[in-house]
């Protein structure tokens, strides 16, 4: 079979070691972390732009382009010359299939295409990443009494499940009860001891956030999707603070309803803006299902800032009765047009209450990129706010 | 692996002795076609490792799905040679490639660039690059992956910028300048030395130090390495190990014209020779080898880019036939593709070939020009200036060691690409340790400087 002398032959009973083993690969994976540690350190303009699903998304995607690795080469020309081979004459014109979309069938492009990747990232690991990455302090948990008890561990007994046994404990018996160690140990049922369970109550660790978003015909598409874009972020925030936390969805016009999630970004509505309704609306949701004293409550309102004149005065005295029980009570002013420095009537209505001491906050939202300075904003400000009690 | 085509090995082998190639021997080794995509991604059976070849294995990985490329054979030259075949190589293509890579073998001991290469690399490129990625792997252990990648970043990036009129294994530049006076030797100056000196000159002068570099230097990869002010020893080696790959990939880069001419011709031809071969085998490999050697993809009319196998192949082909095979052989040894191309590639072959030179405009608009052979050899041979890259060489070393890099704007006709430039500086200011200044022009022409830090 071999024709060509010993050391031509072709090994095929042993696997070889690049059967094993792809370098190709490995070094594909350390492009994949460097892409990851980039897109990481550039995390809240990343995110801003991608879109997340809007229920019980985990996951983020994210295209990113492949990494480079850079060598001298000369600026673009303008005009570039090249040589080519196949029917064509001086003065015939064509275009670069390379510069221009696919599907006409023109001459074998010059250029390589370029390749993007879909990087799906854990919406978890971005959180804990950016809570890192932008220092956001950790928000204060208002622990009170609570109904919600649970099991703790509670000392020891001589009867118990099988399971529960402790032995290191009953050893310890053992040895007590025989004086010294050494020899064969023998376990009598009075040694034996059993972990004991008690219930116990436990301190509040409840949060509840209430969402409330204009939908008046003043609130475009894209206004709505910013809203929803700096909600999603702030219960993922939230959620890293509270074990259990309930998000109430209210929206408004002239009226107010409440929503389940994903209705609640569906909803468009038109005609004025009455912000009061809303607030009364919040109020009549704590009142019904909330003990202010045991839950921890966050409401975040989403508006483009006009308020009918006439509402000023019962917008006020409502939203009062909500500060009053609230950790905290956050503005958003989306304006995709000029951002108005929340000189509107909502905005001085918030204004006054940080002026008054209130743990409040107001943020104007123009654009995606601008997300994540209001998420900072609020979990800044919410830390250093004077605490509610 | 079909033992089938082992059988032909020494027949082939025998044919092509018979027919002049004068040859090392060569090992020739079936692989899986995973592996032979890396070697071609690597450009070595085993190299050091970097991030920006699994960028390459990516793309690679992409063509092959879409059907583009297809890997027959990898050749190293050395004594013996190293051929990697790809295992699913039918009988046919096995003959094929067989006769294919005698004729690189032929190619690459013969011709004087390959020889010196190898006479300064070594006949053993794969094992050496093989020992590069050892010390690196070393490195790695040593001083962190993180620290390795920093110098690989940098040593990569300037990978085409060595100076391969140089040795491979280069002194450093000597440390005091010479004396002007020594040089000149006429009879004027006999008669001028005999005077009798004023007393100011009889004076001895002390010595000069040399500026470092004494005069534009383009081995950037050795410059940095003996002239960084606060380079590590490993990092230092790392440079030179780079440097020396580049050193073995020149003559592969600047005779692929030839060279894969030259290995299609004999292929082609040591087939039509072999009365052994059994009929199917013949025709599918004439079949493989005119897909190999056709110019333009089958779905279109026009390509704009030349295909080196069928430049190549044709023009030895006329070649041989016009002045004989003697003539071509000296051809082959002496000339790299610059010489071959400016010299061989004759108007009525251009015409043949359906050769044209095309102006391309930044919108995508491109004009078939005039046919001028001058102007259309340089096109072909444009993208092998200097190693395909711009030339940049190191000017100066300034006191506080800063270095002073300058880019040739006037050979390259224009300017560099600021943004990568300026990302090149950055990779590399982090083993040079001390701020680096580039130069060259703007749009405009007029110059330009970009810093790192």
């Amino acid at each position: 079979m071999d024709s060509g002398g010993g050391k031509r032959d072709a090994p095929t009973s042993a696997a070889k070691w690049y059967d094993l083993f792809s370098r190709g690969a490995r070094d594909w994976l350390r492009h994949d972390e460097k892409i990851r540690a980039a897109v990481k350190d550039n995390l809240p303009e990343i995110i801003a732009g991608a879109d997340l699903a809007s229920e019980g998304a985990r996951t983020v995607r994210v295209p990113v382009r492949m990494l480079e690795h850079h060598h001298f080469r000369l600026r673009r020309a303008d005009e570039s010359f090249g040589a080519g081979q196949g029917k064509a004459k001086p003065g015939d014109v064509f275009t670069d299939p390379s510069k221009e979309g696919e599907g006409e069938k023109g001459p074998g492009g010059r250029e390589q295409g370029e390749v993007q990747l879909l990087l799906e990232f854990k919406v978890d690991d971005i959180v804990d990443w950016l809570w890192e990455e932008m220092q956001l302090p950790n928000l204060k948990a208002r622990a009170g009494p609570s109904d919600e008890t649970d099991w703790t561990r509670e000392g020891w007994d001589r009867r118990g499940a099988r399971s529960r046994l402790d032995r290191r404990r009953s050893f310890k018996e053992l040895v007590k009860r025989r004086g010294a160690p050494g020899g064969t140990p023998n376990f009598t049922d009075e040694d034996l001891r059993y972990r004991q369970l008690a219930r116990r109550r436990q301190p509040a660790v409840h949060a509840v956030v209430f969402f409330m978003l204009d939908v008046s015909g003043s609130m475009s598409d894209r206004d709505r999707k910013l809203a929803k874009a700096f909600f999603f972020w702030v219960v993922q925030g939230l959620r890293r603070e509270y074990r259990s936390l309930e998000t109430v969805f209210v929206a408004h016009t002239t009226e107010a309803w409440e929503f389940n999630e994903p209705q609640f970004f569906e909803v468009s509505g038109s005609g004025g803006t009455v912000a009061s309704t809303g607030f009364n609306k919040v109020r009549e949701i704590i009142d019904a299902r909330y003990n202010p004293g045991r839950s921890n409550i966050y409401l975040f309102y989403a508006t483009d800032g006009d308020n009918s004149v006439s509402d000023a005065a019962d917008a006020r005295a409502a939203l009062a009765t909500i500060t009053a029980d609230a950790c905290f009570t956050g503005y958003v002013e989306v304006s995709s047009g000029l951002p108005r420095q929340l000189a509107t009537e909502t905005g001085r209505l918030f204004q006054e209450l940080q002026a008054a001491g209130c743990a409040a906050g107001s943020y104007a939202l123009a654009d995606f990129d601008a997300v994540w300075g209001a998420v900072r904003h609020f979990f800044a400000a919410e830390n250093e706010a004077p605490a509610q009690s | 692996m079909s033992g089938d085509w082992q059988a032909y090995v020494r027949r082939i082998e025998e044919l092509a002795a018979r027919s002049g190639l004068k040859f090392h021997p060569v090992d020739f080794e079936a692989v899986p076609e995973s592996f032979m995509m890396e070697i071609a991604v690597y450009g070595l059976p085993v190299r050091m490792p970097h991030w920006s070849f699994g960028v390459r294995y990516i793309y690679q990985l992409i063509q092959r799905h879409m059907g583009h490329s297809r890997l027959f054979e990898v050749v190293f030259p050395g004594n013996p040679g190293h051929a990697y075949l790809a295992q699913n190589n039918g009988l046919a293509e096995n003959i094929l490639v067989t006769a294919h890579v005698l004729g690189h073998a032929d190619f690459s001991r013969n011709n004087l660039l390959f020889r010196r290469c190898q006479e300064q690399v070594s006949e053993r490129i794969v094992e050496h690059a093989a020992n590069h990625a050892r010390q690196i792997s070393a490195a790695i252990e040593a001083h962190g992956a993180q620290r390795v990648e920093v110098a690989l970043d940098a040593a990569l990036a300037l990978e085409q910028h060595i100076d391969v009129d140089q040795a491979l294994r280069r002194g450093r530049y000597p440390e005091y300048a010479k004396d002007p006076k020594v040089l000149v030797d006429d009879a004027f100056q006999k008669r001028f030395a005999a005077l009798e000196r004023t007393a100011g000159s009889a004076a001895p002068e002390a010595r000069k130090r040399a500026p470092v570099p004494p005069h534009p230097e383009r081995d950037l990869l050795w410059f940095v390495a003996n002239y960084a002010p606060e380079m590590e020893s490993w990092e230092r080696d790392i440079f030179l190990a780079v440097r020396e790959e580049s050193f073995y990939f020149y003559p592969v880069f600047a005779t692929q014209i030839m060279n894969e001419g030259w290995a299609s011709y004999w292929h082609a031809r040591l087939l039509r020779e072999a009365d052994f071969i059994p009929q199917q085998a013949y025709v599918d490999a004439i079949k493989c080898h005119s897909d190999v050697v056709r110019p333009i993809a089958a779905e279109s009319q026009v390509s704009l880019s030349v295909n080196p196998y069928h430049l190549g192949f044709s023009m030895w082909e006329k070649l041989i036939e016009r002045d004989g095979l003697e003539a071509a052989r000296g051809i082959m040894e002496q000339d790299d593709d610059f010489a071959f191309v400016r010299n061989y590639l004759t108007r009525e072959l251009a015409e043949e070939l359906g050769l044209f030179r095309y102006q391309a405009r930044s919108d995508g608009q491109i004009t078939v020009l005039d046919h001028d052979l001058g102007a259309l050899h340089e096109a072909v041979l444009a993208p092998k200036y200097n190693f395909g890259a711009p030339i940049v060489s190191a000017a100066r070393v300034r006191n506080d060691g800063t270095l002073e890099l300058t880019h040739d704007s006037r050979t390259d006709g224009r300017g560099l690409d600021l943004e990568r430039s300026a990302k090149v500086l950055t990779y590399l200011q982090k083993v040079w340790r001390r701020p680096i200044v580039l130069t060259t022009v703007n749009q405009a022409g007029s110059a330009l400087e970009l810093n790192a830090p």
